[in-house]
């Protein structure tokens, strides 16, 4: 018996190796038994099964409010944020060829909070009150992402194009640029508006509700979808430059769009939970560790621990300090980084 | 580019002599209108009028702390250029900026210490643990050190660090109003003990410096060639980074994070003086005490009546510079 089942789906095409599946399936398992855990954990406590029983729809009236209008937005977004950010990180140490790169180092993050905390400043009136819906805060935080994205790119860019070590390094002067600038907006705006902003830039899906998450959605599943189309043209990338363009990759361009599906998953998952640190680089990392670094299950797998890690994260963070409500980026940060160290002096001792 | 060595010795003096009229500019330029004939009376016949007490307690422990932060960063990012053969690398860059402001805003909001001596320890040795994790990351692998590796060890120990900052920020809202200003890098209402009790330590600092820039020649043409010349690498290295440690430590400690200075200072004095790092580092000391001084006065005037904290303004100074430096290209 073939370690492998081919798939081939017109122009695509690919291996799918049986152990990856079958991690697949099981993280997968996993993510779903996390999420009806953390949707019965709380204030008001629900058993797994009273969960599962008000999720199709047949619990009592009182758990079914809590679990379906309360709980699940906010849950279903950290997955869908933790996926988003795992991707862009995995697209992105692709290109980029070294396990360090992820969204929040080349300033796409940064660019996010610029515009977020800019919103937040410039909108507000006298009393604190926002002068606009802040239903436009997404909008926001998806631009400021977006253009950092581009300018990264186009200053990058000369006459050969781009290299990874030129995007690395000025994503990250850029990156300390916006950061000086989102201080120098909150310092400007009232302690209000900077605490807010502040909790927005640590991370937090407090307050989610299904509005967000029905936007969200759509933007990240046709993110997800070129990316799937992209997959093989990310492993052509990792050859390198020469190799990438002997194998008849189409390298600049291909750089291009894949920095942009990167901005665009990152941009996503920042606008609505803000910008929880560290996933983008931990979960492609602990993904490679697992299945190896062919991306035709890297990108599944690194999406599927990313979602992991931050419904986990959100788990803890309003649970394990209650009644205080801690931003699950900081968990992400405080325990994620220093295992990330470990990980990384792991690897690399070999 | 400055060849004869009595040119460079002109160069420096009036290097120090455009520090003394930038110190000057420094005290007599800002929202309040000061006179030279002022600042004379303010020391020799104090009345304890407001423009005297301005100048005597605002104006010059600022152009002070400006000049000598300025010069210690920008001499510790030539130190560390120097170390890593990395033209990108800086106390900002590599995230040694950021982990002293990590320790010292822990202090301040979970221990609430504010004691100037304890933040100080506190700041050196955030300093000291990023020098450590990052020096560590970026030499892991087989190839050795390598400037993208370390860069980005640095990058993201630095996005390490600020993301904890913010989080510990989250928790404690009485600790972001104290400290955000300060956070954001500033020369502004610091008083003349922190300068006083750092000195020191930025005297020490800017000394050895210029001692070790032979050894930094030497190690600037590639470990191989420096091992083969007798030299004991991984010592310079060692003794380099504890100054970095002393120097980006305490300017941390008194001015919070400024960016930008150490990584664009050294190449301006690479540029007027050459290879040479026995000349680059008084260079960079000088110009980046010039550099932070006119960021400072600038600092005043974009938002009259308030300021801008003056890392934002080497951050408007120093990006062009650095996109320029990056889009140059380093040596993979």
């Amino acid at each position: 018996m073939s370690k492998y089942i081919p798939v081939r789906l017109g122009k695509i095409s690919f291996l799918l190796e049986k152990r990856s599946l079958v991690l697949f399936v099981s993280l997968f398992v996993l993510m779903a038994i996390l999420i009806v855990i953390s949707l019965g954990l709380g204030q008001m406590k629900i058993s797994p099964l009273n969960v599962v029983r008000s999720i199709l729809g047949i619990g009592t009236e009182m758990e079914q409010l809590v679990v379906l209008s309360f709980r699940m937005p906010r849950i279903l977004m950290a997955a869908i944020a933790g996926i988003g950010l795992a991707l862009s990180g995995a697209i992105l140490q692709g290109i980029i060829r070294n396990p360090l790169a992820s969204p929040d180092i080349i300033g796409i993050t940064g660019g996010a909070a610029f515009t977020t905390v800019g919103f937040l400043a410039w909108f507000s009136d006298r009393s604190n009150t926002l002068t606009v819906s802040i239903s436009w805060l997404p909008l926001a935080s998806l631009s400021g992402a977006i253009i950092m994205g581009l300018l990264v790119y186009f200053l990058a860019w000369n006459k050969q194009g781009i290299t990874p070590i030129r995007l690395v390094l000025i994503g990250v002067g850029l990156s300390a640029t916006v950061q000086a600038l989102t201080t120098m907006t909150m310092l400007l705006g009232p302690i209000f508006t900077a605490s807010r902003a502040n909790i927005w830039i640590t991370g937090s899906v407090n307050g989610t509700n299904w509005s967000e998450v029905v936007t969200v959605i759509p933007w990240m599943m046709v993110s997800i979808l070129i990316l799937f189309i992209f997959t093989r043209r990310l492993n052509i990338q990792e050859l390198g430059e020469e190799l990438a363009t002997n194998a008849g990759g189409l390298v600049q361009k291909d750089r291009f769009v894949l920095l942009l599906l990167s901005t665009a998953l990152a941009g996503g998952a920042v606008a609505f939970a803000g910008g929880i640190g560290f996933v983008g680089l931990m979960a492609p990392h602990m993904a490679r560790k697992l299945v190896g670094s062919a991306f035709g299950v890297l990108l599944p797998v690194s999406g599927l621990i990313g979602g992991i890690i931050v419904l986990l994260a959100d788990l803890i963070a309003r649970t394990a300090f209650a009644p205080l409500e801690v931003p699950a980026g900081v968990l992400t940060s405080a325990i994620g980084a220093p295992y990330f160290i470990y990980l990384l002096y792991q690897s690399g001792k070999k | 580019m400055i060849k004869s060595s009595w040119t460079k010795w002109i160069g420096l003096i009036i290097g120090v002599l455009l520090i003394i009229v930038f110190m000057w500019a420094s005290v007599i330029l800002g929202l309040t209108k000061i006179s030279t004939q002022m600042v004379f009376d303010s020391f020799y016949q104090f009345d304890g009028s407001n423009e005297h007490i301005i100048i005597q307690d605002t104006r010059i422990p600022r152009a002070l702390i400006a000049g000598a932060v300025g010069a210690s960063l920008a001499i510790a990012g030539a130190i560390m250029q120097g170390l890593t053969n990395n033209p990108l690398a800086s106390p900002s860059v590599f995230g040694v900026n950021a982990g002293a402001s990590f320790l010292v805003v822990v202090g301040i909001s979970f221990f609430g210490i504010t004691s100037l001596g304890t933040l100080k320890w506190l700041a050196f040795l955030g300093a000291l643990i990023t020098v450590v994790i990052v020096y560590v990351l970026g030499s892991l692998g087989r190839d050795g050190i390598t400037p993208i590796k370390l860069t980005l060890a640095g990058a993201a120990i630095a996005a390490l660090f600020s993301s904890l900052t913010q989080g510990v920020l989250t928790l404690n809202e009485q600790a972001l109003d104290q400290v955000l200003f300060w956070l954001a890098g500033s020369v502004q209402g610091r008083e003349l003990e922190l300068l006083t009790s750092v000195f020191p330590y930025f005297l020490t600092g800017w000394l050895c410096a210029i001692i070790i820039g032979r050894q930094m020649n030497v190690l600037s043409m590639g470990d191989d060639v420096a091992k083969g010349l007798g030299q004991r690498t991984l010592l310079v290295r060692i003794f380099g980074a504890v100054l970095v440690i002393l120097l980006a430590g305490g300017a941390v400690a008194v001015a919070g994070p400024i960016g930008f200075i150490g990584i664009v200072i050294p190449h301006i004095a690479r540029w007027l003086v050459g290879i040479d790092y026995r000349w680059i580092i008084p260079y960079s000391g000088v110009l980046g005490a010039l550099l932070l001084l006119f960021a400072d006065i600038g600092a005043r005037y974009i938002i009259m009546p308030s300021e801008v904290p003056v890392g934002v303004m080497t951050a408007f100074i120093g990006t062009p510079f650095f996109i320029y430096i990056a889009r140059r290209g380093i040596n993979e």
